[in-house]
């Protein structure tokens, strides 16, 4: 059972979501106040969706100057999995913790509805669980959603099969080459627009119930080199 | 001290797309003013208290750099003038 610490700020809105899906995956989950400078022995951090600050200045600007965030980093950078949804996804761009950022969708509008989603890469704590190449479908709920950054990083994420999700047949916000999610290099720490704490229970499907469970499986918290010289075989 | 007052204008990489503003540039053509283009950015005012004006200067280019904007995303200026 792990650790699993669901950060709030001021505007978070899917944290209840969230800790119930973790809690259904066998998660002992815990809230975090973003005031609190002390993780309580987290083995996993999620920054779940919502608003925090109201999106004053730019999604996620303020936020990741909370108290709390010191404790994230400095989590993310022993190699411990973060995970980043929505809202949490653009805190991480603006803490540096994933590069590029996400901004207003391409349409301008708000969407609010379920997407297609391709997983490309299945090594990281939190899609180890899903099929490299499955095709899922998720609810996506953002204004700015829409990922850029520079020609070199996108080169880079392709190189290394950094992206995580990739949006199919329909592009909700204009993201660059349908991108909805990223890892970093260590890929412990990831970052994805949709909201999987969404569809745990759906009637017509649970896929992001397997995000969670992602974080439970055997292997989740182990450096990602160990991970590749297992094998897919050997996963959980 | 002296009492400075620096503006700083934040605006979207020309480079990238800018929907907010193309929004704006379709309301305006429909009011009958044509505009070949729109940028929205951000204005911000901020009264400090500084040694000198390079310093008032210094000052705000380091917000801009941890805060006010985002590297990434957006390119800033700043003017501080005496307040």
């Amino acid at each position: 059972m792990r650790r699993v610490a669901v950060v709030v700020f001021p505007g978070t809105n899917c944290e209840v979501e969230t800790l119930h899906a973790a809690e259904e995956a066998g998660s002992d989950a815990y809230y975090v106040w973003h005031g609190e400078a002390d993780l309580r022995q987290a083995d996993v951090v999620i920054l779940p969706g919502g608003f925090s600050y109201g999106d004053y200045l730019r999604s996620g600007a303020i936020a990741r100057f909370s108290p709390v965030m010191g404790a994230v980093v400095a989590h993310a950078a022993a190699g411990g999995p973060v995970l980043g949804l929505c809202n949490g996804f653009q805190i991480l761009c603006e803490a540096g913790l994933l590069p590029g950022g996400l901004l207003r969708n391409a349409g301008q509008h708000f969407v609010s509805r379920p997407v297609q989603l391709r997983v490309e890469a299945t090594d990281t704590p939190f899609t180890n669980r899903f099929t490299r190449g499955e095709t899922i479908q998720l609810p996506v709920a953002h204004g700015d959603g829409r990922y850029v950054a520079d020609a070199q990083t996108l080169t880079e994420l392709e190189g290394t099969c950094r992206v995580v999700m990739r949006y199919v047949g329909h592009n909700p916000n204009g993201s660059t080459d349908d991108i909805a999610g990223i890892t970093n290099a260590g890929r412990n720490v990831v970052g994805i627009m949709p909201h999987p704490e969404r569809r745990t229970a759906s009637l017509d499907g649970a896929e992001g119930a397997r995000v969670f469970q992602s974080m439970e499986a055997r292997d989740a918290t182990h450096p990602a080199r160990a991970v590749r010289v297992l094998g897919d075989h050997l996963r959980v | 001290m002296t009492a400075f007052q620096v503006e700083v204008r934040v605006m979207p990489r020309a480079a990238l797309l800018d929907p907010q503003g193309q929004a704006v540039q379709h309301a305006l053509a429909a009011l009958g003013f044509e505009v070949s283009r729109v940028r929205v950015g951000k204005h911000l005012v901020l009264d400090v208290e500084a040694a000198s004006g390079a310093e008032a200067t210094a000052r705000a280019r380091a917000m801009c750099d941890r805060l006010l904007a985002n590297p990434v995303t957006e390119d800033f200026d700043v003017v501080v003038r005496s307040a």
